[in-house]
């Protein structure tokens, strides 16, 4: 509880202000919660149940769960191929962005050149362009070169996408690091090379760990980049365009539909509960990905 | 598997690479006198990001508003033919009605809620999980909310149990109350995708905001209480200015993220029944119809929504930069 919110109680006008925050607060959560909760129970619904009540209803006997539409959904309707598939593009994607934008923020960061202050303005002004700005040159580009439905090309793509927001984030981290701590190292006779990888990037684990989990979760919840370069190939889809698909095909479906959602969000639910501390670091940072 | 052994090459070989890289243009550079290494040196290091900016943003966009003015098959040059088309477009002009709705509504409910919830949170000792439960779909794809709030937003017919958790709750609580099809009935159906939207958004204006609001001094606030303020007049006196600069930022994010919402109309109508955004249209005249023209004068318009917005952002961005030397 911080001052800014605190008020002085005592008296029964503040104790029912008290009351009333609770009783909002509580609300909100409940309502937050209740459309997850009822994704989660009616994956674990047979059909017959499904079509016939909500899944409030699923709490009174007769107590009917069942795995089979997890079973169902991950073989059936490709949901584990696309598991796999969603990894294949999410962790290069995330690794290639770290990797060129590190070096590029280190250059914005500590070396000196003409122009730096004003292409790093540039840089940082690219967070504006919407995707759709780039979508069908880039197709054309892709389809020339082959690369349409290829993983290199998604790959690349999301490197491109989010080097500006990557270069932001990295470049105030950069920057902010102790001066004498570098500097001190380049009396001693060290190679901007090896300052870069023996002393910066290690103290930078915080920042880099932000911004891994941001592109992490961008690119594992993507649908619009997977589906203009990807091509709606189904060998290659990840969950995204699967679950997609699914909606249109398994319309009614709703025990199956429930299942594969969920599957699709249960690796970016582990990674932020694991990691909430630095995704939450990342969004305070002062920029988001948009 | 052949797309599993792309990777594992992908994951060995990019390390290499960059090592490769760096090693090589550290050799190059060794070639040259002191000085002119020291020039140099910046350029070697910016290149791969610089060279895929270009490639995959700059290039692009250069191209895209070229394109907006040659015709479908990007053959003849037509002017402005493109843009006069779409904004004599019925549809069209539906769809704009509801880029405007999202605007106004999805960023205006967002910011509330989460500025609420942010306050209200903040007098409670379970702030942490509220603020988890409210920040946790973030963390899931459109998609996977979508699929989520088609299913709250299911609809059997009048007389048969109900399935949807809205049209459940309303039956119950409202009498006489007929379950609607919410994501059909035009124009409130926007409104539900919006709703959608704010679900998986307010926790991110929380944390944002929460942050804001921890960050007000202590003893401004104990002042304006001594000289007798109420509660309301410290939150709007004291408070509200000195969050301004947050509640811009989380502002402006909302809007921009607005203009380019496509996953949630995607899943839950396709852009049917009058829910079109800019996005989706964008996407149907690209694959749908093949028109190039028409769809990166699309991609133009929207862009040029988006500058304004991104223009107020910049200047407060510089003005911190200034302010951080």
């Amino acid at each position: 509880m911080t001052a800014a919110t605190a008020a002085p109680r005592g008296d029964w006008a503040g104790l029912v202000r008290r009351g009333l925050v609770h009783a909002v607060v509580v609300a909100m959560a409940l309502v937050w919660m209740t459309p997850t909760v009822g994704l989660l129970v009616s994956s674990f619904r047979p059909a017959s149940e499904v079509a016939r009540s909500g899944w409030w209803a699923a709490f009174e006997p007769p107590f009917a769960f069942t795995l089979q539409n997890y079973e169902r959904v991950l073989t059936a309707n490709n949901l584990g191929d696309s598991l796999v598939n969603s990894l294949l593009v999410s962790v290069p994607a995330t690794a290639i962005p770290m990797m060129v934008a590190a070096f590029a923020a280190f250059a914005f960061a500590w070396m000196r050149f003409p122009g730096r202050d004003a292409l790093f303005l540039v840089v940082v002004a690219l967070l504006i362009v919407p995707l759709q700005m780039t979508l069908i040159p880039v197709l054309r580009l892709y389809n020339q070169l082959g690369l349409t439905g290829s993983l290199l090309g998604i790959w690349l793509a999301h490197t491109g996408y989010g080097l500006p927001f990557a270069i932001y984030l990295l470049r105030n981290f950069f920057a902010a690091l102790p001066r004498e701590m570098l500097e001190s190292a380049y009396v001693d006779g060290a190679s901007p090379v090896t300052v870069f990888f023996r002393l910066v990037l290690p103290t930078s684990v915080p920042a880099l760990a932000s911004l891994a989990i941001f592109q992490f979760l961008w690119v594992w919840n993507d649908l619009l980049v997977a589906l203009i370069y990807l091509g709606g190939r189904p060998a290659v889809a990840p969950l995204t365009v699967t679950v997609a698909n699914l909606v249109n095909s398994l319309g009614q479906n709703w025990q199956l539909l429930t299942a594969a959602a969920f599957v699709s969000m249960l690796p970016p639910l582990a990674v932020f509960f694991a990691l909430q501390r630095y995704f939450v670091r990342g969004i305070l940072a002062g920029s988001v990905k948009g | 598997m052949d797309r599993l052994a792309q990777a594992l090459v992908a994951l060995v070989l990019v390390p290499l690479a960059t090592a490769a890289y760096v090693v090589l243009a550290e050799r190059a550079l060794s070639l040259l006198p002191q000085r002119r290494r020291e020039q140099a040196r910046p350029w070697l290091w910016l290149a791969p990001g610089l060279a895929l900016l270009v490639v995959f943003l700059v290039y692009p966009s250069l191209q895209t508003a070229a394109l907006s003015v040659f015709d479908a098959g990007s053959t003849a040059f037509v002017g402005l033919q493109n843009y006069a088309w779409l904004l004599g477009d019925q549809q069209f002009l539906v769809t704009l009605r509801n880029n405007l709705l999202w605007l106004v509504v999805f960023t205006g409910v967002t910011v509330l809620l989460g500025l609420t919830a942010a306050a209200l949170a903040d007098r409670v000792r379970y702030e942490g999980v509220v603020r988890a439960v409210l920040f946790l779909p973030m963390a899931i794809s459109f998609v996977a909310a979508g699929v989520i709030w088609r299913f709250v937003y299911d609809f059997q017919p009048a007389g048969a149990p109900q399935t949807g958790v809205l049209n459940a709750l309303l039956s119950a609580v409202v009498p006489g109350f007929e379950p609607q099809a919410w994501l059909v009935n035009e124009p409130w159906n926007n409104f539900a995708i919006i709703a959608a939207a704010v679900w998986t958004w307010t926790g991110f204006c929380m944390v944002v905001l929460s942050a804001a609001l921890k960050g007000v001094p202590v003893e401004l606030l104990e002042a304006a209480r001594v000289d007798g303020a109420t509660e309301w007049q410290v939150f709007r006196r004291v408070v509200l200015p000195m969050i301004a600069p947050t509640l811009g930022v989380v502002t402006t994010t909302m809007l921009i993220f607005a203009l380019k919402a496509f996953d949630l109309v995607y899943v839950m109508t396709n852009g049917n029944y009058g829910t079109e955004v800019l996005a989706n249209r964008m996407y149907k005249e690209l694959f749908n119809v093949q028109d190039f023209g028409r769809a990166s004068a699309i991609a133009v318009l929207l862009f040029m929504a988006i500058l304004p917005i991104m223009a107020l952002n910049l200047r407060r961005f510089r003005a911190q930069e200034r302010e951080g030397r």
